[in-house]
């Protein structure tokens, strides 16, 4: 078969480059923690107002100052809290699902970024190291008010 | 020059009808694509659209997407590698009947799609993610579509495989492999979004089952969605490997590479879907990265690609006397408009390569998923790429079975409104998703505008009115080579290259299809057999909200 010398060289460079992306992707999520959203459990979209969980969906703290936990849920066209509150340089985990169809869940300025599903329950943790007003907003289409969809997220001084 | 082989009558008419119902509904998709992103600027024109009879800027995105990204394509391309079959072979279809019933199954599933759309009973986006939910009428006709894309395909690989037999121990003409090439890599592609379809949608919208498993149909739909993008590509990079180096004065640099860089492009552009859902809950983790690892294979064709198209060119361009190392570039015919589309396309299309790279980097993915950077990475590629490639090979391929003369100077001013106009559009729109704009949503409504995006927001706007006067050029320009008259009719020779090796060196395994075949269907069982055997056997059947959403 021929092939050119340069054309050979280029491949090689090519196969490389692969390479290099490969473990650069996995430095990234193991050695700084950049970790993609993972299913908690799944759970029946029509029965939320039955679950002990999802009936009363919030902040819970944890540990204070530390660890919180986020219920969130998504419905047309909103969030559920629309207004969440937790300190910086907590640890934070979402629990995000949805009631009705598909939406996404995104925290402007941050990595968070899900698919929210009905039936499905996704995690995502955060530590939030500036205080101030983040916007989270729907990032896939769910019908005539998706635009409108959005809430925020007050992020305190860290307690001490 | 040697008498021009023309098309028999019937193939011919095939080609003609596939392009009209492609620049058809480019026209009226492109049409909504200027009106999103007036919105983005702040020119809301939807008050009277309405007045015309649109519901809402997603009914308008639907069409937009279907007929853009679907229809466009869809077409163009099928008439594109019926030309490549035959012109290729020199050999009539085997049955020209068998390819017209499959158009007419495709048309007859467009217009039951089109319907059901027009009169706003479809605003699902052409992702139609479940639980929306859309009349049956509007899955049957997409089912109908794709079907009808089958028989075409059918037809062509039985062609193809006659003329093998008519001529054995003959390399294939490469046009010819690589047409049949792209259709088998659809026929893998479709059966994930058929199986999607046949076994959740339509049940499911025509009252036969409650409700479908989301994640299941997320991942069955990109299956599809993803190969989808390289049916689209495969056909402009035909026409860089095989036709543009002629345009160009040159030869192709190796029959050999473009050929295996095909076979690559087969093998692993199915089994990498879980790209799109790394953000999705319902898929394990450690399949997300396989996907990744095998979606950034890709870079090993998609280089080999870059290397023997610009090596083409340089050997074209160097014969054209550009001297030193970047000579060879202006050397090029750049007045002929269709070889500066097509180079334009492949330029621009290095930047859509580059930030399909950063997609398909799992990680960072979070902070690009559903942002308009998405919409800003898809329009370089199947929006230029793709369409500025196949507006080049229309310069050609309309006056060659018209036998009318292309308006030059329009095309060349069309080819640049389009490319520049990309380009400002696009990279407005890969900024704002950097910001945390996201895509689908008409951002000249949404309550959370920040006041650093208006200033993105209007070059999407300013990007996207050139944008449009290029796109429309185009069709001004086919509507001429249909119907304008021409005082003479003139002779066009599809620019077919020669290889600068003999074709009859490249090694029979490059030509022969069975390995390369299994090889890609045991690759997709491997990469979604084990998520789909979790995902059936821990379904969630979901049904449609009872409020109308759209």
């Amino acid at each position: 078969m021929h092939i050119h010398e340069l054309e050979k060289r280029w491949i090689q460079i090519s196969i490389a480059l692969l390479a290099a992306f490969a473990v650069l992707i996995g430095v990234a999520a193991f050695a700084f923690g950049v970790q993609v959203p993972t299913l908690e459990r799944r759970v029946d979209p029509t029965r939320l107002d039955e679950d002990p969980v999802w009936s009363n969906p919030g902040v819970r703290e944890i540990v204070p100052g530390e660890q919180y936990e986020v219920y969130l849920i998504s419905k047309a066209w909103q969030f559920v809290p629309r207004t969440i509150e937790v300190p910086a340089g907590a640890k934070v985990t979402f629990y995000i699902t949805s009631a009705d169809i598909q939406h996404g869940f995104k925290i402007v300025d941050t990595s968070v970024s899900m698919q929210v599903l009905p039936g499905y329950v996704g995690k995502v943790s955060y530590v939030f190291r500036e205080p101030g007003e983040y916007m989270m907003i729907c990032t896939e289409y769910c019908g005539l008010g998706h635009a409108a969809m959005y809430g925020v997220i007050k992020v305190l001084p860290p307690q001490k | 020059m040697s008498e021009v082989f023309q098309l028999p009558r019937s193939e011919k008419k095939l080609v003609v009808w596939h392009l009209v119902i492609a620049v058809a509904a480019l026209s009226v998709g492109g049409l909504f694509g200027l009106f999103q992103a007036l919105n983005y600027g702040g020119v809301d024109l939807y008050g009277f659209l309405g007045k015309l009879g649109l519901k809402s800027y997603y009914q308008g995105l639907t069409l937009h997407g279907v007929l853009n990204a679907i229809i466009w394509t869809t077409y163009f391309i099928m008439g594109f590698l019926t030309f490549n079959v035959v012109y290729g072979l020199k050999r009539p279809l085997k049955s020209a009947k068998l390819n017209w019933a499959g158009f007419w199954v495709m048309t007859l599933g467009l217009i039951l799609a089109a319907l059901m759309i027009l009169s706003n009973q479809a605003s699902v986006l052409y992702t139609f993610y479940p639980p929306l939910k859309a009349p049956w009428i509007f899955y049957l006709g997409l089912t109908l579509l794709v079907v009808g894309s089958w028989i075409e395909g059918w037809g062509l690989a039985w062609t193809f495989f006659a003329w093998k037999k008519e001529n054995p121990g003959v390399r294939s003409p490469f046009i010819a492999f690589a047409a049949v090439l792209t259709f088998i890599l659809w026929q893998l592609a479709t059966l994930g979004v058929a199986a999607e379809v046949l076994a959740l949608l339509l049940p499911w919208s025509m009252g036969l089952t409650q409700g479908v498993d989301v994640e299941l149909a997320r991942t069955l739909f990109w299956w599809f969605g993803h190969p989808l993008v390289y049916f689209w590509l495969l056909p402009a990079y035909i026409s860089w490997y095989a036709y543009l180096p002629r345009q160009a004065g040159g030869k192709l640099f190796s029959d050999t590479l473009a050929r295996l860089a095909f076979w690559l492009f087969l093998l692993l552009s199915v089994p990498v879907g879980f790209h799109h859902q790394y953000l999705d809950p319902g898929v394990p983790p450690g399949w997300r990265y396989i996907h990744a690892l095998l979606t950034l294979s890709v870079v090993v064709p998609s280089m080999m690609t870059l290397f023997t198209v610009v090596a083409s060119l340089e050997y074209a361009g160097r014969k054209r006397g550009g001297k030193g190392l970047f000579g060879w570039i202006w050397a090029l015919p750049w007045k002929d408009p269709s070889v500066a589309a097509q180079l334009l396309a492949g330029l621009i299309f290095m930047f859509g390569g580059i930030g399909g790279v950063l997609n398909a980097s799992y990680n960072i993915n979070m902070i690009l998923h559903n942002s308009a950077w998405v919409v800003g990475h898809f329009h370089l590629t199947v929006g230029t790429a793709v369409t500025l490639s196949f507006m080049g090979i229309s310069y050609w391929l309309v006056p060659y079975l018209t036998g009318k003369p292309l308006p030059e100077k329009v095309a060349r001013a069309q080819v640049w409104f389009y490319a520049i106009g990309m380009t400002i559009f696009s990279q407005a729109l890969h900024s704002l998703g950097l910001a945390g704009a996201p895509r689908r949503t008409p951002l000249g409504n949404a309550p959370y505008i920040p006041p650093e995006w208006q200033g993105l927001l209007l070059r999407v706007a300013i990007g996207g009115v050139l944008l449009a006067t290029g796109l429309y050029l185009y069709i001004y320009i086919m509507a001429r080579l249909a119907w304008g008259k021409a005082k003479k009719p003139v002779t066009v020779e599809p620019p077919v290259a020669e290889a600068l090796h003999d074709p009859q060196q490249t090694p029979a395994w490059l030509d022969s299809w069975r390995p390369w075949v299994i090889g890609a269907i045991a690759l997709v069982v491997l990469a979604y057999t084990p998520v789909l055997l979790d995902l059936i056997t821990n379904m969630v059947p979901v049904d449609a909200p009872m409020m109308k959403l759209w």
